[in-house]
């Protein structure tokens, strides 16, 4: 039996505060707590819950930008966090991000090209692409999520918000990765941008099998995209069930607001 | 006579493009106690409309037209009454509470300042007033706190204090935009049930700016659906949700991921695409002189971009849309 995509086991994070007084110990804050879950590949999982409740922690720790203070991050059996750095920088291939502002992810003085280009050049492995496969993989890239060869010489300030995150998705499958962990990729978008995008999300799954591992406070976006749905409070998972199942009957009462507030 | 009525509000704004209308020929009418919903996507004239009704557009904006409270016109007005009537019988509440509220100044001093101001409370009348405001809108340990600085509170609780602000006054007039933007979901329920319960209370009328048809659904007893700078919807809530005419209304309600359980079973490649609105929002500048939605609709004919639409009334009463096409708004979804 083969390592399923993603396996997260009873991951933590404390963060430790400044000090209020020099003779006192620094209070601390536990972010996550006990986090612990798998996605299968095809899966995607859905993470909800409000500001502060640890869920772009976890996206953090997910994607290694940020150490766990236990647990680990096991990617198709190959726990990230133990990894030399130059492993996990080759590692980096299988997954990317998308983040929420679509206008503060992508360097302004940088022609798209260029952004969408940055993480193979980043990748740093032996068997490093040529400069015209880089080329034509960053157009093939771009064609895919609806941008023109024309837009590649011109400057993230030229595009709309929607085209700035197509941008941005552009550059998390230009390596082709398993996983795409998408932190809030639609809050900051309006309602008829939002959709192309969630649009353009879903062909992208079914175009090049990729599983998402989406944070968003929006239960309905969660539903539209991920087969399961993890809710989290004050750093804790505190439920985990397949979508149509936290939909039709929610455990746990903040659950219960969530979905109230998504109804119309 | 109707406590707020607007006719033909226009705003004009210097761009570099020159001069272009960012909200056109736009009327209403608002009673006591009643509740308005003003809806659409960035750029389509909602927060330009509320700013016009404060007086305060920013310089670059030429505003023309009625704005009419209580029978008073309230273009033309020099500062020194517009001052007299902001934060006294019309108030606002704003998006973000961090930047609404002075860093600087306590809150108790922030809340207490319409009171001095407006109704000539001494400080310690105006405290004791600000006090009673703070626990009205549900501040814990209101007595103890007065005296602490807006980033001594949580998001919730700074909006809490501008409603406080905003309500001093006992206003005739309430005007919200997105006042729970920046915050959670949870939070967000309480503070609408909060400006809810006041407006009833002290009898105001409630004008809810938002982009987020679900709150505007749940809060408002009419609703202007607005694109482009215009009014292309209007009606009570129910029923424009339920039997949206206009092409844009339809394509928005469509657009947003429901809340349903899925059809096909969540295998890989089991989610459903969403209907979306063909082409993107036109600049400003680039607005048709007829429908401002002509061109991404789909009943578009040569006569939408220079004719403009008429008010063509709906099956429920008070429901309209402006469109030429009878047929477009009468088509099944």
């Amino acid at each position: 039996m083969t390592a399923p995509l993603l396996q997260v086991r009873q991951l933590c994070r404390r963060y430790t505060l400044p000090r209020r007084k020099p003779w006192e110990p620094a209070p601390v804050v536990d972010a996550l707590i006990d986090a612990s879950f798998t996605i299968e590949a095809g899966r995607s999982l859905g993470i909800v819950g409000e500001s502060g409740s640890g869920k772009s922690t976890l996206a953090r720790l997910v994607m290694a930008l940020d150490t766990p203070t236990r647990g680990q991050v096991l990617l198709d059996g190959q726990d990230l966090h133990a990894l030399p750095p130059r492993a996990l920088r080759a590692a980096r291939r299988d997954f990317q991000m998308v983040f929420q502002d679509p206008y503060g992810s992508l360097d302004p003085r940088h022609t798209v090209e260029r952004i969408v280009a940055e993480p193979l050049a980043a990748l740093d492995t032996p068997n490093a692409m040529t400069a015209a496969d880089q080329r034509q993989r960053v157009r093939a890239t771009l064609e895919s999520v609806g941008l023109r060869p024309s837009d590649l010489g011109k400057y993230p300030h030229e595009f709309s918000g929607g085209q700035r995150q197509r941008i941005a998705i552009a550059r998390a499958l230009v390596t082709r990765p398993r996983l795409i962990v998408a932190d809030e990729p639609v809050s900051a978008l309006d309602v008829s941008v939002q959709a192309q995008v969630l649009n353009l999300m879903v062909d992208m799954q079914q175009q090049y099998g990729v599983t998402y591992l989406l944070i968003s406070h929006d239960l309905a976006i969660v539903n539209h995209l991920c087969s399961d749905v993890a809710v989290m409070t004050q750093g804790r998972i505190v439920e985990l069930a397949p979508a149509a199942q936290i939909f039709s009957a929610p455990q746990h009462p903040y659950t219960r607001l969530l979905l109230d507030a998504a109804m119309v | 006579m109707p406590l707020l009525d607007v006719q033909n509000l226009r705003v004009d704004l210097r761009t570099h493009r020159g001069s272009t209308a960012a909200v056109r020929s736009v009327s209403f009418a608002l009673e006591h106690g009643d509740t308005l919903g003003l809806v659409g996507e960035s750029g389509c004239g909602k927060s330009l409309t509320a700013l016009a009704l404060m007086g305060l557009l920013p310089e670059a904006a030429q505003v023309s037209g009625s704005i009419r409270l209580q029978g008073q016109e309230l273009i033309g007005l020099d500062e020194p009454a517009l001052c007299r009537l902001r934060g006294n019988r019309i108030a606002m509440v704003f998006q973000e509470p961090m930047t609404a509220l002075n860093p600087l100044h306590r809150i108790g001093q922030q809340v207490a300042e319409p009171l001095r101001r407006h109704q000539g409370l001494g400080a310690a009348a105006a405290r004791t007033e600000a006090l009673a405001l703070l626990q009205r809108v549900g501040i814990p340990q209101a007595a103890q706190r007065l005296d602490q600085y807006p980033h001594q509170f949580s998001g919730g609780q700074r909006q809490r204090i501008t409603i406080a602000m905003a309500l001093a006054c006992k206003p005739a007039l309430l005007l919200a935009d997105e006042p729970t933007t920046a915050l959670d979901v949870t939070v967000q329920r309480q503070i609408l049930d909060l400006i809810q319960g006041l407006v009833q209370e002290h009898r105001m009328g409630l004008l809810l700016v938002s982009h987020d048809l679900g709150l505007i659904a749940r809060n408002t007893a009419r609703l202007l659906v607005m694109y482009g700078g215009s009014v292309v919807e209007s009606g009570p809530t129910a029923s424009v949700l339920q039997a949206a005419a206009h092409p844009y209304t339809r394509g928005l309600l469509a657009a947003r991921p429901r809340l349903q359980p899925h059809a096909a079973p969540h295998a890989p490649g089991g989610a459903q695409r969403l209907p979306t609105i063909a082409g993107t929002v036109p600049e400003l500048a680039d607005l048709p002189p007829g429908c401002p939605f002509a061109g991404r609709c789909g009943w578009t004919q040569p006569r939408c971009h220079t004719e403009v639409p008429p008010n063509v009334p709906q099956a429920t009463p008070a429901h309209s849309a402006r469109c030429l096409r009878p047929e477009a708004l009468e088509a099944q979804p």
